[in-house]
């Protein structure tokens, strides 16, 4: 294959010929953007601005057991090109969020991904059993990489053999595709991405934050109160891009949900290139509350100017 | 970077839009800094407490910024305006106040709840900050329209720090200032004066918008008097829309602690719900949160 940019056009299309649609392992989705978990809530807010199910999916703020009041403030530090947060997982809980928040995305008829977080393997299990046969929700992404969390050995995605026990807990209850959520923080990210997968992981969701820290010269003090928190945006995408191409090449055909400083359609491009299937959207929509609409406008036109009838095609197309 | 090539003013019939919208006017207000943007559809939908959100460029910024609306028309040749006013505080703020008239910036607004107005014929104490008084002068406007009785308390460092004096007396039947260093009305703070200044007026709620120490002991004050009280909070957000959960305030509601988002339940909230001794930047362990991120 050429590359992109040298290709003439053989076929003049127009965006409307542009097949976004992909298949997201057993996932049928009608185009590749979604959103990335905790920076969208669940929906209704952004859907003040546009009408949500014109999303890929949306994948919804991690949900625990019990209700979770979170972290104290400061929770967000900006950093260059980028920035730092430390939630802690703040969440109505499991049960509350699928009575409040899950009829409003179920009338609106938007595909929804639920993130759950547990802080043991036997609560993955309960988090996959409330969500049971659940209507509504397409896909649950097992987030076991929230770096905001007490006790670092609770990070299930730093070792293989947590990773097999968090995520085989859900699949083996779940009735629906679950997504591993990983973190980059790890020495092989493609081991771990095979551990999930030997647990029966339909694919990785792949990268969450990476960890990291900020510190106010003038005051001396750490600028988030919970000292370290999460890394996001645009300053992360290679890191990002790296974790998906290591994955894709080690795996053709897990399916990646890529994400980690998306914002442009040349980013998801690049993301597909790396490997990606679809492409999580998360910091740009605080930037920008149209990100993920603006994408999903964009995307076709992109493609139909290259004569690309659809995404899929580029998808682990780097030349190496 | 490809940029959205839909219309220039995106959103749905009601609510917050982004829009790109034309500086009108770049003006020096004291100390502080004012830009006015052709916005009708945020005039429009705005009322007193709500705020916009700023796309600003500069070394590594990311984030938009939050800015109080200061000032609405809803009339004349631009069909609909908004004014904020800012201080120069880091980089973002730096970029906005070298914007200059016929610029494009993009905004998000109107966002974030507004100060309730009161039902009854009472007369009102507004208590303001710094520039935190600007939201206050807007809604003095309409508690004036209302024929009500505004009384003002602003307070700040020193004299030039006080945001618009001129128009603080306008509105206002009594208007006392205070300053630390004693430069313009009576050294001390806002709270100093609180109690004579209620007892004079006769004040049955309070509004007020500041820095988060001040509305803590505004809040005290007026809730021992059990005079309703109503404070537009400062807390650092990412998003300003709802979605990244950091602008949180901590908030006692049916007996239960919520963390409540500044962006979307507030920014303005009832004072005397707020528990002042668990808010993070008072006492928590982390810095003084980013001044340009503040509502």
């Amino acid at each position: 294959m050429t590359a992109l940019s040298r290709t003439p056009a053989a076929t003049h299309l127009r965006p409307d010929q542009v097949d976004l649609s992909v298949q997201l392992g057993p996932l049928r989705l009608h185009n590749p953007i979604l959103t990335a978990s905790g920076c969208f809530a669940s929906g209704q807010e952004i859907d003040r601005f546009f009408d949500v199910s014109a999303l890929g999916a949306v994948v919804v703020k991690s949900l625990t057991l019990e209700p979770r009041l979170g972290l104290s403030t400061p929770r967000m530090a900006e950093t260059p090109s980028g920035m730092l947060n430390a939630i802690g997982l703040q969440n109505p809980g499991i049960d509350r969020w699928m009575e409040e928040d899950l009829p409003w995305l179920r009338q609106h008829g938007v595909p929804t991904i639920a993130s759950i977080a547990g802080r043991s393997v036997a609560e993955y299990r309960v988090l996959g059993e409330r969500l049971r046969g659940v209507e509504g929700i397409v896909a649950i992404e097992a987030n076991i990489s929230c770096p905001n969390v007490e006790d670092r050995d609770i990070v299930f995605s730093c070792r293989e053999a947590s990773t097999r026990d968090a995520i085989h807990a859900v699949t083996r209850v779940s009735t629906v595709p679950v997504f591993a959520k990983l973190t980059p923080d790890v020495t092989d990210i493609a081991a771990i991405a095979e551990a999930a997968r030997a647990a029966g992981a339909a694919g990785v969701s792949v990268i969450n934050t990476l960890l990291g820290m900020a510190i106010d010269v003038e005051t001396m003090r750490p600028r988030l109160a919970a000292v370290t928190g999460g890394l996001s945006g645009p300053a992360i995408k290679p890191v990002a891009i790296r974790a998906v191409h290591q994955i894709h090449r080690a795996m053709p055909d897990l399916p990646i949900i890529g994400m980690g400083g998306a914002r442009t359609v040349e980013d998801v491009v690049e993301f597909v290139l790396a490997g990606a299937t679809a492409v999580a959207v998360g910091t740009a929509t605080f930037t920008n509350p149209l990100a993920t609409s603006e994408l999903v406008d964009d995307l076709p036109r992109w493609l139909a100017a290259r004569g690309l009838p659809s995404l899929s095609r580029l998808r682990g197309a780097v030349r190496l | 970077m490809t940029r959205g090539s839909g219309p220039s003013v995106q959103g749905r019939g009601k609510g917050p839009v982004r829009a790109l919208c034309e500086v009108l006017a770049y003006r020096k207000i004291g100390a502080y800094h004012s830009l006015t943007f052709v916005a009708p559809e945020m005039a429009d939908r705005a009322r007193p407490g709500h705020f916009v959100s700023i796309r600003v460029e500069g070394s590594g910024t990311l984030l938009r910024r939050p800015f109080s609306i200061f000032s609405v028309s809803r009339h004349g040749p631009w069909a609909g305006t908004v004014e904020v006013v800012f201080d120069v505080v880091g980089p973002g703020t730096a970029w906005l106040a070298n914007r200059a008239k016929h610029d494009s910036v993009d905004l998000v607004g109107p966002l974030g709840r507004a100060f309730p107005l009161p039902q009854q014929p009472v007369s009102c104490l507004l208590v303001g900050g710094g520039y935190g008084a600007a939201p206050l002068l807007y809604l003095a406007q309409q508690l004036r329209q209302r024929s009500l009785r505004v009384d003002m308390i602003m307070g700040a460092a020193t004299q030039e720090r006080i945001f618009n004096a001129i128009e603080a007396k306008r509105l206002s039947a009594t208007t006392i200032f205070t300053t630390e260093d004693g430069t313009l009305g009576t050294q001390g703070r806002v709270t100093d004066v609180m109690d004579k200044v209620m007892d004079a007026g006769g004040t049955g709620v309070v509004y007020a918008c500041g820095p988060m120490p001040m509305l803590a002991e505004v809040s005290r004050l007026s809730a021992e008097r059990k005079v309703p009280v109503q404070v537009a909070v400062e807390e650092a957000m990412a998003c300003g829309v709802g979605v990244c959960w950091t602008c949180v305030v901590p908030y006692r509601y049916r007996g239960e602690v919520h963390n409540l988002r500044a962006c979307v339940d507030g920014p303005v909230f009832n004072g005397a719900r707020i528990l002042w001794d668990e808010v993070g930047e008072l006492h928590g362990a982390g810095a003084p949160p980013d001044a340009e991120l503040l509502s």
